[in-house]
């Protein structure tokens, strides 16, 4: 199948189209990008419609030896876990490049959008650590760049912070990913392979110690990608200072390519150590919820607060995946589609009145509502999407994390449920600030969103409701992946996670039979 | 018949259907269409239920649970959570009240909300909330009933903020989500153990669960205590009541249909459908419901006492009739809990919507001090508030004393202090409500009509303000009319002289699987208790009239600031958030800046140093961090294989 290798090249051919065009013509750069990701993400919604949702393993796959003496392969597929992150990505991408223009050197911003693309898309997809690798490390370079030559004022300080933080975790992740292969090999004494299938299967051969190691090294990696407490300070100044697409697909693509990764290659590889530190990231997690919370609510700056909502959501997402249960992972998965949807529109919505305002200090803005209803409507309802009420997609996900976490680790789970008390506190405290109350004369004058803008917008708002009333066409295309992944884990270790009651074999009819049943019991003993 | 009990669907299928349109089309429809519409949106809503009403009614008694579902919603592991409706006595007994009480509000907001920009946005909310309402009480599983508990709490927000351009009404609204909220973390926690215990979060099969297998005494005990902490933030009970005093800024038919007669009350319906949980939980779990309904009570009627504000008036005493509600619920008085909770809806809709009247007519002033003498200009709003006075102050035959008298029975057979206790709370009912009447209604003009008309009894000093009272328009007094007569004759649904009377207990009996407690005493004592409530309210009326009517006493002396003041409880609440609290997360804020990131910062700042020294920094500082950190992988892989053995 090629459909795979089209999705992650597609956009990089963009690339090379708009590289190629005469400077006289700037004005087609925007469209040829704009055709390049929207064609990418149709062919996302392709795959999506094309994936058969009963199998378990990974679809689409294609396998070409690369370098075949090191054992390294082009080898790619997907499967539920990875699937909407994909789509995630096809469709966050078209939607940022639309919703904001560049104000300067528009051909290499659009260049270096669509090679971000790429990276993110590749990364998904790749089914071979060095591939994996050469993709994780690929985004980095793109987003270096938007940040640094497009974002705010501070921008050269939070590129270089945001390049050396996940540098420094990568570094440390080849160095596990050739260990792992190496000492695999040796172990099994088989040639050394980087196919994540096939280490899989022999990764338990490793002695369990060195296993944990090698764990730690991609858990670096990743817990600074997601970013987890206390590695998490890059992001809110990369997230602020980073033009208003880039902060899109930080927050919505970039994050979760650390949770991703910690579930396709911690809990798939490495499933002892995963249940091993699990407390460690559980309380992490939790952490993060609480912490990111407070510290969100104390800013001053609305991009900066959105930015930190993230480490409180993503705090979320870690406790899902590190229940090891199918409802806390699937839950972990659903809410990774989710914040990227949540807050991709409300970083767009922060960018939109950024551009009106010039400023995104909270104290600066007042009743915005009155001036700007449409775009107070759409701020509530993407605001209480990520308040995770029910109804709205973020709650769907959170539920879930919170009930597998509950199954896994009763006590973590009770305090992270007050995340959700935090949640309402910080953004319905920005909200009020910024949009309720009188305006004065600056804020009084603010034009709605355009048509442009209610465009962009209603593809996120549309699947932020769709998602919270009918997420069952995304969950059961995960379920048998995930259901796949817990069994792999149980049996290489062993173990049996903890498991809840037997669904009940009744309902209000049997109930009444059993009523009637003890009723006439007691009218013996009468 | 069965047919009729499928329809259960289209019942919040019309509130749903009616916000939808308004978000499209409202601002085209406009005043008054926008409002007509929302107000037929709940007429068909009423008459849905009436019809799954009569189907229900149509079969038999213990046959009249049916679960309509529509689709799967969560399907993920072992949990499966459907969109279905449970139609039954208890959620048709609600979906009555909310839809017919809802649309007489609706009705009566297009002539209050007249000339309101916000107009079809209010109506907007309006059903919206509706709809929430519906699903909550009509969701055949607890996640479904969140669904709509969240959701009537966001329509709430939404509505006491609906006038934004005032930083207290934002505030307000805030408040009462997030006070919400801390509710909520109860009852999802309290989902979750469900979960866990029944592998399932529907009400029939964790039921079942119960009844087949049981459940341990600590686990239901646990659940119950953990939804009782959901039930008190929704139901504003101690201390989580804070939220609804300030609620008020919303518009006045809000306060009316969601914090007097509907929403305020889904905690005492949660606790009711979950009745067969607390039946298995340990003893001291229902009585601590039951204390807890009769401290608020009586903490919120001594606060009604001395406030001034006519809305804070009924707000406190809603807070105080939501305990009673809780102390049915404790002692194990469920249909009482239900019955009060309908009469309750019909007289405190009538106050709040009767005092929306005379705000209307006042210009927008609250403050009973500055009222006086209104019965005779607002003919219709005076006739009908006194008939909701008599109804909440226990005036036999109005139809709280029939409901107020059931709960008291309950609680005489429980325990006499706590009793004597709720028999004092109504006496305090009777009386602050009386003091309200006799302020706002009768006795010397504290206002002024015009410049020449000179002050009778002002002090002299201030100048009187000038109103023009008005009654109000018939889409106004037309709900005003009907509620009191509801009001009157509601106490029908269940008489206590013969059990054919019993209509709400032999009803509502298959929703409590004989979990509904039964008094413990005979009729001769079921008679003295009534007599002595009678005298009660009585006495409470004739106090009320003697301080305020014929000034034996000076008000001064009962109104304290202490009570005026809500035992001060709002305030340090404020106090704690807005001190300690804040100080507590701004240290969070600089701990995250100076310390975490301080740290990051510091070692940044050591390397580059450090870079100087060795004349690298010319290079660009990052490829010199990264060829550091090539070169420290290089060694850490060394390090690692080594390790390893190779």
């Amino acid at each position: 199948m090629m459909v795979l290798p089209a999705i992650i090249f597609l956009p990089l051919v963009g690339a090379a189209a708009i590289a190629l065009i005469a400077p006289s013509r700037s004005m087609v750069l925007k469209p040829v990008a704009v055709a390049a990701s929207a064609a990418t993400g149709a062919l996302t919604l392709w795959l999506m419609a094309a994936f058969d949702k009963h199998d378990s393993g990974f679809q689409f796959t294609q396998l070409n030896e690369w370098v075949g003496s090191a054992g390294i392969s082009w080898h790619v597929g997907v499967d539920g876990i990875s699937l909407f992150l994909v789509v995630l990505t096809g469709v966050l991408f078209p939607i940022a490049i639309v919703a904001c223009d560049p104000p300067h050197d528009a051909k290499a911003y659009y260049i270096w959008m669509l090679v971000l693309e790429t990276g993110c898309l590749g990364v998904f997809l790749a089914l071979d650590l060095v591939l994996f690798f050469l993709f994780f490390e690929i985004v980095l370079v793109p987003m270096y760049f938007l940040i640094g030559k497009w974002g705010h004022a501070n921008r050269k300080y939070a590129a270089t912070k945001f390049f050396l933080f996940t540098m420094l975790g990568s570094a440390l992740m080849l160095v596990g990913m050739l260990a792992l292969a190496l000492l695999t090999a040796r172990e099994t004494g088989n040639a050394v392979t980087f196919n994540l299938l096939e280490l899989a299967d022999s990764a338990g051969e490793l002695p369990t110690i060195t296993a944990r190691w090698i764990f730690l090294s991609f858990l670096v990696a990743f817990a600074v990608k997601v970013p987890l407490f206390p590695v998490h300070t890059w992001l809110p100044d990369a997230h602020t200072e980073a033009p208003t697409a880039g902060s899109v697909i930080l927050a919505g693509v970039l994050l979760k390519l650390g949770t991703y990764g910690l579930v396709r290659f911690g809990l798939y590889l490495f499933p002892e150590a995963s249940r091993y530190f699990a407390p460690l990231l559980f309380t992490l997690g939790v952490i993060g919820i609480l912490y990111g919370a407070v510290v969100a609510t104390m800013q001053r700056d609305l991009k900066r607060l959105v930015a930190y909502s993230s480490v409180a959501h993503l705090g979320f997402i870690v406790l899902g995946i590190f229940s090891v249960n199918i409802e806390g992972v699937e839950g972990g998965l659903l809410q990774m589609v989710n914040h990227g949807l949540s807050t991709g529109a409300l970083f767009l919505l922060v960018g939109f009145i950024y551009e009106r305002r010039h400023t995104r200090q909270i104290s600066e803005m007042v009743g915005l509502q009155k001036a700007a209803p449409v775009l107070a409507a759409v701020f509530t309802v993407v605001m209480l999407s990520s308040v995770g009420l029910p109804g709205l997609n973020g709650f769907v996900g959170e539920f879930l994390i919170l009930a597998g976490a509950f199954v896994a680790h009763r006590w973590w789970a009770v305090v992270a449920a007050a995340g959700v008390i935090l949640a309402a506190l910080y953004l319905l405290w920005a909200y009020q600030r910024v949009f309720h109350g009188t305006p004065d004369d600056a804020n009084r004058s603010m034009p709605d969103l355009s048509w442009q803008e209610k465009l962009v917008m209603a593809p996120l708002v549309g699947l932020i409701v769709f998602l919270g009333v009918y997420p069952k066409p995304v969950i059961e295309r995960m379920e048998p992946a995930v259901a796949a992944l817990i069994e792999h884990m149980e049996e290489a270790e062993g173990f049996e996670s903890p498991t809840v009651a037997d669904r009940p074999e009744g309902s209000f009819e049997e109930l009444r039979a059993l009523l009637e049943h003890h009723g006439g019991d007691e009218g013996e003993g009468h | 018949m069965d047919a009729l009990v499928d329809l259960v669907w289209l019942i919040p299928a019309f509130p749903l259907a009616g916000a939808l349109i308004l978000m499209a089309l409202g601002r085209r429809l406009g005043e008054p269409r926008a409002g007509w519409l929302a107000t037929a949106m709940m007429g068909g809503s009423f008459i849905a239920t009436l019809l799954v009403f009569i189907g229900l009614l149509g079969r038999d008694g213990d046959e009249r649970a049916i679960v309509l579902t529509l689709f799967e919603w969560v399907p993920a592991g072992s949990l499966a959570v459907d969109i279905g409706f449970l139609a039954d006595p208890l959620s048709i007994t609600m979906a009555l009240f909310v839809t017919g009480v809802g649309a007489l509000i609706h009705l009566y907001s297009i002539g209050y909300m007249h000339g309101d920009e916000g107009f079809s946005r209010f109506f907007t909310y309006l059903n919206l909330f509706a709809f929430s309402m519906l699903m909550l009480v009509l969701g055949d599983n607890l996640l479904l009933a969140f669904l709509g508990w969240e959701g009537v709490g966001a329509c709430s927000y939404l509505l006491i903020s609906f006038w934004f351009g005032d930083e207290a009404n934002a505030s307000a609204g805030k408040k009462a989500f997030v006070t919400n909220r801390v509710g909520d973390w109860g009852f999802l926690v309290a989902m979750f153990l469900a979960f866990l215990t029944f592998g399932s979060l529907q009400y029939g099969e964790i039921f079942f669960e119960i009844e087949s297998n049981g459940v341990a005494a600590g686990t239901a005990s646990a659940i119950v205590v953990l939804l009782l902490v959901g039930a008190a933030g929704k139901s504003a009970q101690f201390p989580l009541h804070i939220w609804l005093p300030d609620a008020m800024a919303g518009p006045t038919p809000v306060s009316a249909l969601i914090h007097a007669a509907t929403m305020v009350t889904a905690g005492v319906y949660l606790l009711t459908r979950m009745n067969p949980v607390i039946a298995e939980a340990h003893g001291w779990v229902p009585d601590l419901i039951m204390w807890v309904g009769l401290g608020t009570a009586l903490m919120a009627a001594t606060i009604a006492v001395a406030q001034n504000d006519i809305k804070k008036v009924l707000a406190y005493s809603t807070v105080s009739q939501l305990g009673f509600m809780f102390v049915a619920v404790g002692s194990g008085a469920y249909v009482a809990a239900v019955f009060h909770m309908v009469t309750h809806a019909f007289f405190k809709a009538l106050l709040f919507l009767g005092a929306g009247s005379v705000i209307h007519g006042m210009d927008g002033d609250q403050d009973l001090r500055r009222y006086g003498g209104l019965a005779r200009l607002l003919p219709i709003t005076s006739m009908t508030f006194v008939a909701g006075w008599l109804a909440i102050a226990g005036v036999p035959p109005f139809s709280g004393f029939w409901s107020k008298d059931e709960i008291l029975a309950y609680a005489y057979g429980e325990n006499k202090v706590l009793w004597l206790l709720l028999l004092a709370t109504a006496v305090l009912t009777a009386f602050y409500m009386t003091r309200l009447v006799l302020m706002a209604f009768f006795g010397p003009r504290r206002w002024t009509e015009g410049a020449d008309e000179q002050a009778e009894a002002g002090d002299g000093e201030q100048p009187l303000p000038r109103r023009h009272p008005h009654e109000s328009p018939w889409t106004m007094t037309a709900p005003l009319v009907l509620l009191a007569g509801l009001a009157v004759v509601a106490g029908v649904l269940n008489l206590p002289f013969s059990k054919d009377l019993h209509f709400l207990e032999t009803w509502l009996a298959p929703a409590l699987f004989g979990n509904a407690a039964h008094v413990p005493f005979g009729g001769g004592t079921k008679w003295v208790l009534g007599a002595v409530a009678v005298i009660g309210s009585l006495l409470g009326v004739s106090a009320g009239a003697a301080v305020y009517a014929r000034r034996r006493i000076d008000p001064a002396r009962i109104e304290r600031p202490f009570l005026a003041r809500a035992w001060r409880i709002d305030e340090m609440v404020t106090n704690f958030m807005g001190g300690p609290g804040r100080r507590a997360f701004e240290r969070t804020a600089e701990f995250d800046q100076q310390v975490v990131d301080g740290a990051v910062n510091g070692t940044g700042a050591l390397i580059r140093r450090a870079g100087t020294r060795l004349r690298a920094a010319q290079t660009g500082l990052v490829r010199s961090y990264a060829l550091g950190i090539a070169i420290g992988a290089v060694g850490l892989l060394a390090w690692f294989v080594s390790r390893a053995g190779f």
